[in-house]
């Protein structure tokens, strides 16, 4: 059974700025649309897609920041509404939120000691002195921040990027939860230390039976750390499965496109010169398919009707009206 | 074939708690019509270097040692460290232009992209006639895939990868020599930033200038790029060609970085990285900086200096190579 699941999550987001349509109402943002997900025990699920394309919200939208617009969050497969009050702290201790920039989610006066110390109080988990201290110092051991002593005292303009997205992961396990939903964790880390945080979520999964959703725009480090990729694109999902599976034979256009784009240091020829346009606005966004404008083998169909899901086996499934073309190639 | 060469450059951050060296005894050629990748990891000196090069430094930041030699088709030379006021300003676009990151440091907000074309040929192609400004604008647009209609667009109305493409057609304005490119492509979607270094090699076999293009994505260096150099720490490390680099990395940190990289493709090759952190540039490691994180140092990498030695199809500043490789 799955830990933590959105099922038909939908976001529309009331612009605060921009022009004013023709009944003096700003247009809804359309961030996130009809999107399901699931996480299990023990594994690594990848939600990857580019910037702007929803990630942060669907994250959100499970961590219960703020509410859905339609859709429900289950958790143990129990229906929450928990935004606020005893709730809200309740669900917070099973769901942990992990952020992109590590400079920014630390209290910049606080010792590393405080940011771990603080939830262990306020869950009740350590009761003395000797126990917060015990168990701060098997947190810092747990995101290898050794030795301990040193760590404890620092400050966070004293570590690294690296370092303090450890504390920030330190932090998140200090309430021994369920479910992590780490949003871009690495992306702003160099390439060289990024391996060592994703080590890290990756082992917390495995061995302690976390459910991780590991946000991400890089499909390569998906396929390496993650067992299930879903792909997101202009606020829907549209092709899951299996990483390696869905890495090494893509059936949505989109998928392929993006595989065909992303860096690779293996493929030493320059990229040619063709044109794929851009991603859609969300205030805006397509008719039908989404991606219509910019697909490669679009039908007349795929401007005026939205694709549903095709199942396509082996647990993989995708949004697309080729799908059974696809199916057949 | 050199169009800029860099000798023994240093550049330091003045600060209260001790200066930062940012850039240490840097010598490098930039070849001209080449592609020079420059990579590294963050606070490595690359946008450092480049704004030098550009004479783009502002306090605290300060020049401490070496040239940069600027050397026109005719063979005469530019001394840039040397260049004053309008001759500095007419060497900043007519033989030098620059791209960052974010398009919105090139680009003027409150201006539309066509009217900042016009503006920049305006005073420094002033036998230019309005008219012949004018087509110019639409075709530079158009040559880097803006239609011409969005000449009256201001740069907020543009996406992310337009406003990009903009600032890159307003560096092409006078047909410099050299563009340097700090991660013009970074916040961009992989897709669109395929598309723009697509677009970029175009111009260059149409143009002929050179460019500089700093990342800290090794991946995609390797993919533009005919040259790349390594900068760790303020230094150069390695430079090599793209394929040599690839092939065979001769400077440990280059394989540390290029091992750093999930692959799409292929078998899932055990992932390496690079232990530990870089260093604190104001009092870097003695000896070779990348000593402490290398899994190849003996005794000596923590008491001398390695230089930049000449290779067959590079430079290499360790003092374990034998000209064959690291693996
Ligand atoms: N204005 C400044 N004052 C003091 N130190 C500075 C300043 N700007 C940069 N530095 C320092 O100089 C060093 C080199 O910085 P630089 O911006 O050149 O690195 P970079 O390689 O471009 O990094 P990135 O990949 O993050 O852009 C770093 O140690 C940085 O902290
Ligand atoms: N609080 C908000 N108010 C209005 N629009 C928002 C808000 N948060 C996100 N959006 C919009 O929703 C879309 C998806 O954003 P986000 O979920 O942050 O994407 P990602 O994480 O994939 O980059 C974007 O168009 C973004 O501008
Ligand atoms: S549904 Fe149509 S437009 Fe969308 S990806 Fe499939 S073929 Fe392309
Ligand atoms: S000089 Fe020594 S420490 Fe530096 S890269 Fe070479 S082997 Fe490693
Ligand atoms: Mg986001
Ligand atoms: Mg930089």
């Amino acid at each position: 059974m799955s830990i933590l699941e959105g099922r038909n999550l939908t976001k529309h987001f009331t612009a605060a700025r921009g022009p004013r349509g023709r009944f003096g109402k700003r247009p809804p943002v359309r961030a996130v649309e009809d999107v399901s997900i699931a996480l299990r025990a023990g594994s690594v699920t990848a939600l990857v897609g580019e910037s702007g394309c929803g990630k942060s919200t669907v994250a959100r939208l499970l961590a219960q920041v703020y509410p859905v617009t339609s859709g429900e969050v289950l958790l143990r497969g129990e229906p929450v509404r928990a935004h606020r009050g005893a709730a809200f702290k309740e669900y917070r201790r099973q769901v942990q939120l992990i952020f992109q920039d590590p400079f920014a989610s630390l209290n910049p006066f606080h010792r590393v000691r405080y940011h771990l110390a603080r939830p262990l109080r306020l869950h009740g988990h350590a009761r003395s002195d000797a126990e917060e201290r015990e168990q701060v110092a098997e947190l810092l051991e747990r995101v290898s921040l050794t030795p301990v002593e040193q760590f404890m005292d620092k400050m966070p303009h004293e570590l690294s990027g690296g370092q303090r997205q450890r504390v920030a992961i330190a932090r998140a396990l200090a309430v021994r939860p369920i479910a992590l939903i780490a949003d871009e964790p690495v992306s702003m880390l160099d390439v060289s230390i990024r391996l060592g945080v994703l080590r890290l979520l990756e082992g917390l999964a495995r061995e302690n039976g976390l459910a991780l959703l590991y946000i991400t725009h890089d499909i390569a480090s998906a396929r390496y750390f993650a067992e299930d990729i879903t792909v997101m694109y202009a606020g829907r999902l549209i092709e899951s499965g299996p990483s390696e599976e869905l890495t090494q034979s893509p059936r949505h256009p989109y998928t392929r496109l993006l595989l065909e784009s992303a860096p690779d240091p293996d493929r030493v020829a320059p990229p040619a010169g063709e044109r794929h346009g851009e991603p859609p606005s969300l205030i805006d966004p397509p008719g039908g398919c989404r991606f219509h404008p910019r697909c490669p083998v679009a039908l007349p169909v795929c401007s005026t009707e939205v694709p549903g899901r095709t199942e396509l086996g082996e647990g993989r499934w995708t949004h697309c009206w080729q799908a059974g073309a696809a199916l057949s190639r | 074939m050199n169009v800029l060469e860099i000798r023994g450059l240093g550049v330091d951050y003045l600060s209260g708690s001790g200066a930062v060296h940012a850039v240490s005894g840097v010598s490098l050629d930039l070849r001209r019509g080449e592609i020079l990748g420059l990579a590294g990891e963050s606070g490595s000196g690359k946008s450092t270097l480049a704004n030098a090069v550009a004479r783009l430094l502002r306090p605290p930041a300060s020049i401490t040692s070496g040239s940069v030699v600027y050397r026109r088709q005719d063979g005469s030379a530019v001394d840039v460290l040397a260049l004053g006021g309008n001759e500095l300003r007419a060497f900043r676009w007519k033989e030098l232009a620059v791209v960052f990151q974010s398009a919105m440091n090139s680009l003027n907000p409150v201006i539309t992209v066509g009217a900042q074309i016009d503006d920049v040929l305006r005073v420094h192609a002033p036998r230019m006639s309005r008219n012949e400004r004018t087509e110019r604008s639409v075709e530079l647009l158009q040559r880097v895939g803006i239609s011409a209609d969005r000449r009256r667009s201001y740069p907020h109305e543009l996406s992310g990868g337009m406003r990009q493409r903009a600032a890159i057609a307003i560096a092409l304005a006078l047909n410099p020599e050299i563009i340097i490119m700090d991660e013009p492509t970074t916040a961009l979607d992989v897709v669109v930033q395929r598309d723009i270094l697509a677009e970029i090699r175009a111009l260059r076999e149409e143009y002929g200038f050179a460019v500089v293009f700093i990342t800290h994505d090794l991946s995609l260096l390797m993919e533009i790029s005919d040259r790349i150099a390594i900068m760790y720490a303020g230094r150069v490390v390695e430079t090599g060609t793209a394929e040599a680099l690839h092939r065979a990395p001769r400077h440990p940190y280059t394989l540390g970085l290029l091992r750093s990289f999930p692959r799409l493709r292929g078998p899932r090759e055990e992932l390496l990285g690079i232990p530990g952190v870089p260093p604190d540039l104001r009092s870097p490691p003695p000896g070779c900086a990348f000593h402490p994180r290398c899994a190849m140092a003996v005794a000596e990498c923590s008491e001398s200096l390695p230089v930049l030695r000449a290779e067959a199809d590079g430079e290499v500043a360790c003092l374990l190579d034998d000209g064959r490789g690291v693996s």
